[in-house]
């Protein structure tokens, strides 16, 4: 009873819980990276050095009215962003986030499920996500807003080839589909897969920028030319909707890479005896400090490059990325059959 | 019992989907009902111990092809409605004959196919991934590549057709 | 309360039903499509509940195959949409009577 019903769904609470706040001081940690960057401050009215501007900006969002347009078509405008937040938040359920810890005397582990099909799941449940940015763009019955769902989701499927390509050669190096396998092979190898597959982790890391709409290709909001994209009609929760489903999608891409790519709750350096002092550090932490400076990258690239223009954008998935990662997965099987 | 009730929660989502999909006056509603019907075809995949079709059905169905539909109803933005002439008794023979066939099916299955439940461990383990794998690079190597030249005639084909001018 | 195979092939056979009303009463040619991705649907039901009941990979395999099929099926067919929908403005399939004679 307990360990089939009670404890996923502590797990459960304590997973959304741990995205809803990621998420909020992530808006806040991207706004004052931004200003440090551009040699500002920030925010800084709402608590100490604008520590509680997270709970300020969902106060707004909750009492904003919300507005929805003449002639949309309403059934459709209220399911997008819904369609767009649930795959989002469901993607976390494979993800591992330790190691098995043991609490009073039980066994848990450290993830709320181990499929045994976990990397196609968390593949596949992004692509539906895509369903309420079409359908929000759609739905508006405005020109930016329709314009902006169709450039973010050929987008999002351009990149989306380049991005499992990569992921089949981590499937080809592991040997499986399940996360915890995954995670299990790169502590049987002794070698990360980012620094096994350079050259995957890059594809990676630039299809995730793609695939989350962050900059440098944040064309779908383009504000000089878009007004907002895709959400530029919704107001209030709803669109409190659209943007916690975007930087939810934002951790979901750091802690899939942080699971393939960087060991995930493993600590580094296990056989370098002086530094065996950083296996006391539990695998949660690790797995947290990891996935954060994969976040802490996105926000640095935010600050630093500028916007990609869309015919770029579709050369460098097509013409680039996509024919690299080809390449990527036949020298990696030619390595494992040769070596 | 758990599984009675989860079945017959699935079939009835899907049939309800499924005439929705029919029935449903705007095209993109239509569309929206055949995600949901796919997903719930999705769950059904899972009870029957087949995750990896699940997963592929979810990614290339709901996450593919049903994106392709919904990008050709919003390209094709219709002037008037194209149900605007049509005669509902033009097919009304082939119509009866079909019902006949689909009545035979069932009377069929009902006279005929009352299946014992499948037994459980059997040669089919539930994480069968790598069984797939293994039948499709083995048994069934030459239909798997004639598949994937199909899929590359149809890319080629879709481009030639869908494009203004090569 | 025991799921058997019937149960499975009932519903495939109802989904497969529901697809063929839809090819026969709907006149826009997208929706026709959309009905015969309902009924490639019943079949793969049909083809894992006997994977299922017959402990066999190969169904699973074959429903691969069929999506496959339903997948290239898709995009020729909306290929085919768009052209004529460019020089007819019509998505209706009564009036595609263009390769009839």
């Amino acid at each position: 009873m307990v360990e089939a019903l009670i404890l996923p769904l502590v797990k459960i609470v304590i997973v959304l819980v741990a995205v809803l706040v990621t998420v909020m001081y992530i808006v806040l940690l991207e706004r004052k990276v931004q200003a440090w960057v551009q040699v500002r401050l920030g925010p800084m009215r709402v608590g100490p050095h604008g520590i509680l501007q997270p709970l300020a900006d969902v106060l707004k969002l909750f009492v904003k009215e919300d507005i929805t347009p003449a002639r949309a078509d309403k059934w459709v405008f209220t399911a997008a962003p819904i369609i767009v937040l649930v795959p989002a938040l469901i993607a976390f359920a494979v993800i591992p986030f330790a190691g098995d810890l043991t609490l009073f005397g039980l066994t848990i582990p450290g993830r709320i499920a181990d499929v045994n099909v976990g990397l196609l799941y968390v593949i596949s449940v992004a692509g539906i996500g895509i369903y309420g940015i079409i359908l929000g763009g759609w739905s508006s019955n405005s020109k930016w807003a329709l314009l902006g769902s169709l450039r973010s989701s050929a987008q999002l499927i351009s990149y989306e080839i380049a991005v499992t390509m990569t992921l089949v050669t981590v499937i080809m190096l592991a040997g499986t589909l399940s996360m915890v396998g995954i995670v299990q092979a790169q502590l049987a190898k002794g070698w990360w897969f980012g620094f096994m597959q350079p050259v995957a982790f890059f594809i990676y890391f630039v299809g995730a920028l793609a695939e989350t709409n962050r900059a440098p290709f944040d064309l779908p909001e383009a504000e000089q030319e878009l007004v907002a994209g895709f959400h530029t009609e919704y107001s209030g929760m709803r669109f409190a909707f659209y943007f916690l489903a975007e930087y939810a999608n934002m951790i979901v891409v750091s802690t899939v890479a942080t699971t393939l790519f960087l060991g995930g709750w493993l600590a580094p350096f296990p056989n370098v005896s002086w530094l065996s002092f950083l296996g006391l550090v539990p695998g949660w932490a690790w797995f947290m400090l990891k996935t954060f400076g994969f976040l802490y990258a996105f926000l640095w690239v935010r600050a630093t490059f500028p916007r990609y223009r869309y015919d770029q954008l579709m050369r460098l998935g097509w013409k680039w990325l996509i024919p690299l990662a080809i390449l990527n997965v036949v020298v990696t099987g030619l390595l494992k059959v040769l070596v | 019992m758990a599984e009675a009730v989860a079945f017959y929660i699935c079939a009835a989502l899907i049939l309800g989907f499924g005439a929705l999909v029919i029935t449903a006056k705007s095209t993109v509603h239509s569309v929206l009902y055949l995600v949901a019907d796919f997903l719930c075809v999705a769950a059904l995949y899972v009870m029957l111990q087949a995750p990896f079709l699940a997963v592929i059905q979810v990614m290339v169905y709901a996450g593919g092809i049903v994106v392709l539909y919904l990008f050709v109803v919003m390209l094709v933005n219709l002037k008037r409605p194209p149900e605007a002439h049509s005669d509902p008794r033009r097919l009304g023979r082939l119509g009866v004959a079909m019902a006949a066939a689909v009545l035979v099916e069932f009377a069929a299955i009902f006279a005929l196919g009352w299946a014992k439940p499948a037994s459980a461990g059997g040669a089919l383990s539930p994480n069968n991934v790598e069984q797939i794998g293994r039948a499709l690079y083995t048994d069934y190597l030459i239909p798997f590549e004639v598949a994937s030249v199909l899929l590359l005639v149809a890319m080629i084909g879709a481009i030639v057709l869908a494009k203004r001018e090569l | 309360m025991i799921i058997t195979t019937t149960h499975y092939m009932l519903l495939s056979a109802a989904l497969f039903t529901l697809g063929i009303i839809g090819v026969m009463t709907r006149r826009n040619v997208i929706i026709i499509l959309m009905s015969i991705e309902l009924m490639l649907n019943a079949v793969n039901i049909n083809f894992i509940a006997f994977s299922h009941q017959l402990q066999n990979v190969v169904g699973q395999v074959f429903a691969v195959f069929v999506i496959v099929v339903a997948a290239a099926e898709a995009a020729v067919g909306l290929g085919i949409i768009l052209a004529f929908y460019r020089n007819k403005e019509t998505v209706n399939i009564d009036e595609m009577g263009l390769m009839r004679w």
